[in-house]
């Protein structure tokens, strides 16, 4: 069964046809690249799967069972993670307190439930463990580099067992030495059996880590295919419109 | 290709280059705002000492100092808690106001004192639950909602009031006065006096200190003058975290409202004017960012004692009392401009 379905997802702004009639399946264990040029549709399409919007038509099916998200904590709940393009920390917390941001752990004491700080430091420094980092969990995220700050944003995706992940543009603003660790991040994820959606305008990221490529083109999906039938020539065809479909 | 082999040792981790570690606990301490302002504080007040012994150190100067800052850093603790969300709140003065005269009215009605300070605490909540509502659910930006709520407080005051001074407590009026005026909260033989509102106030830093550092509430707050759509899109209770931060300032400034009643034995509807910019200063002597995220309950406790030693010292020292505002005003630019410094030399 797959971890996510689409069906005919549409959706409107006004007059404006952000997407049209897309399906995608997504099986656990695959890793998805998702290309296509600004306004393509990619944002839209994974804002619609993260539940920071419904979509105007259509259905998204999670393990089989349909779904409706009206908020982002929504699809969390059902096992959709997002890391988003800008990564959604704050500077000015702690490595830990980011990775637990709004699902702290706590303990009761008294009539009162207080953060378990300790439980939480422990529990973050060995989700860094496992992704191989060396993020620290009492740092400031200030002072952390591009690669380290992925990997605390990567790093909440594992506080729940989630179905599927949504990484938006993860190597986008990175040097190229943190792109191949958080390419080496999503192979990890991928091993755990998750289903990775990876939206990236860099060619190299997506043929290096995908199974299947998938490219958007004015809203609708004009390619979808597995990544070792497909070619960096084709794919830039297909987003630019000079190669129709595929 | 030369990109590359650039890129590459550029980000190198800086703690591997000059083995940063991690903060020790008395790393935080030198990092906090906070304590350098203690430190000020006591070097003033050694200095002070030193040179009027009879003055400046005496167990009444000393009572009066800290009752003069108390209503100050009691305000200066539920503002703390919305600068941390990146917001401010302009209103607190004619929140005093507002509820002095609801409280002056109640007693003056006959009614017991419990009852005023209810009937006070209610108008700074109504009025903390308009601005919260306005400024998280409706969206408006926090300088406007609160400006706005300075004027309708203020103007609220002085219609209920009739312009006039409320000063016939009736007869619970010695027990209320007794909430503001007394010593010790009434416990007898303690070795030392300290005025109720003082009290009340170290009470409630710790009470802070404590909820800031250990609750889920006091991270979001944090959270959410970091960075507020990171902490939407991670499921903090943004709305309903801002909203309560407006209501425990003005529930602050209703509490110290009452106790400043109590204290002069009288309402009046000016009660607060132009409290709301000592506030402000207090917090952002005590390290808090007015663009949100940093700050703490120790940095309000110590900016209001800071700001109000001054004020006394100058005093003590035969300076013209005009002078103070230039010192405060000095002192608020001196802390700003530390922090940048010193945050320059973090990053």
């Amino acid at each position: 069964m797959p971890a996510l379905e689409l069906r005919n997802i549409s959706k409107h702004f006004g007059a404006i046809h952000a997407l049209t009639d897309v399906d995608l399946a997504m099986e656990p264990g695959e890793v998805l690249g998702l290309m296509g040029d600004n306004g393509a549709g990619k944002s839209t399409l994974v804002k619609v799967i993260a539940g920071n919007f419904p979509p105007s038509a259509g259905e998204i099916r999670i393990d089989g069972e349909v779904v409706h998200f009206h908020k982002p904590v929504e699809a969390r709940q059902k096992g959709v993670e997002v890391v988003y393009q800008d990564l959604a920390l704050c500077n000015n917390l702690t490595a830990s307190a980011n990775v637990f941001l709004g699902r702290e752990i706590k303990k009761s004491l008294g009539p009162f439930r207080w953060l378990d700080h300790a439980a939480m430091a422990k529990k973050a420094g060995a989700l860094f463990g496992e992704l191989k980092s060396e993020t620290r969990p009492l740092d400031l995220v200030r002072q952390m580099s591009g690669g380290q700050r992925q990997a605390v944003a990567i790093a909440r995706t594992r506080l729940s067992n989630p179905k599927l992940v949504l990484m938006d543009e993860p190597t986008a603003a990175i040097s190229v030495r943190q792109v191949a660790e958080v390419l080496d991040l999503i192979r990890r994820l991928r091993d755990a059996g998750m289903a990775i959606v990876l939206i990236s305008h860099r060619m190299p990221d997506v043929f290096a880590v995908a199974d299947r490529v998938a490219v958007l083109r004015r809203g609708r999906k004009v390619a979808d295919k597995p990544i070792r039938n497909s070619s960096p020539e084709e794919v830039t065809g297909l987003i630019t419109g000079a190669i129709s479909v595929a | 290709m030369s990109l590359e082999t650039n890129a590459a040792p550029a980000n190198v981790s800086i703690e591997s280059v000059v083995g940063i570690r991690e903060k020790t606990w008395a790393d935080q301490l030198l990092g906090a705002q906070a304590f350098w302002v203690a430190v000020a504080l006591f070097i003033i007040c050694t200095v002070m000492s030193l040179m009027f012994p009879e003055a400046f150190a005496s167990a009444q100067n000393f009572y009066n100092i800290t009752r003069n800052f108390a209503f100050i850093g009691i305000m200066a603790l539920g503002m703390i808690c919305v600068i941390l969300t990146g917001g401010i709140d302009l209103s607190v003065g004619s929140i005093m106001g507002v509820v002095a005269v609801v409280a002056g009215l109640v007693l003056q009605a006959e009614y017991p004192w419990w009852l005023a300070v209810m009937a006070g605490f209610g108008a700074g909540l109504g009025i903390g639950l308009c601005n919260g509502w306005l400024i998280a659910y409706i969206g408006l930006s926090p300088f406007v909602v609160t400006l706005g709520f300075m004027s309708i407080a203020r103007s609220l005051a002085i219609v209920e009031s009739g312009n006039k001074m409320i000063y016939q407590f009736g007869p619970d009026g010695p027990t209320f006065k007794a909430l503001g005026g007394g010593d010790n909260l009434g416990i007898p033989g303690l070795p030392f006096t300290l005025a109720n509102p003082v009290i009340v106030l170290i009470v409630l830093t710790i009470v802070l200190a404590v909820v800031l550092r250990m609750t889920a509430w006091g991270r979001h707050l944090y959270a959410i003058g970091g960075n507020e759509h990171a902490a939407m899109l991670t499921g903090v209770p943004v709305k309903l975290t801002k909203l309560s931060a407006y209501v425990a300032s003005a529930m602050a400034a209703s509490l110290a409202s009452i106790l400043i009643v109590g204290w002069q034995g009288s309402a009046i509807n000016a009660l607060g004017q132009s409290y709301e910019l000592r506030v402000i200063a207090s917090t952002v002597i005590g390290g808090a960012d007015l663009m949100g995220g940093a700050g703490g309950a120790f940095g309000a406790f110590v900016g209001a004692a800071l700001i109000e030693v001054i004020r006394n010292s100058l005093l003590m020292a035969g300076v013209d009392s005009n002078w103070q505002g230039a010192f405060v005003g000095s002192f608020i630019i001196i802390a700003v401009l530390l922090e940048r410094v010193r945050g320059k030399r973090r990053e």
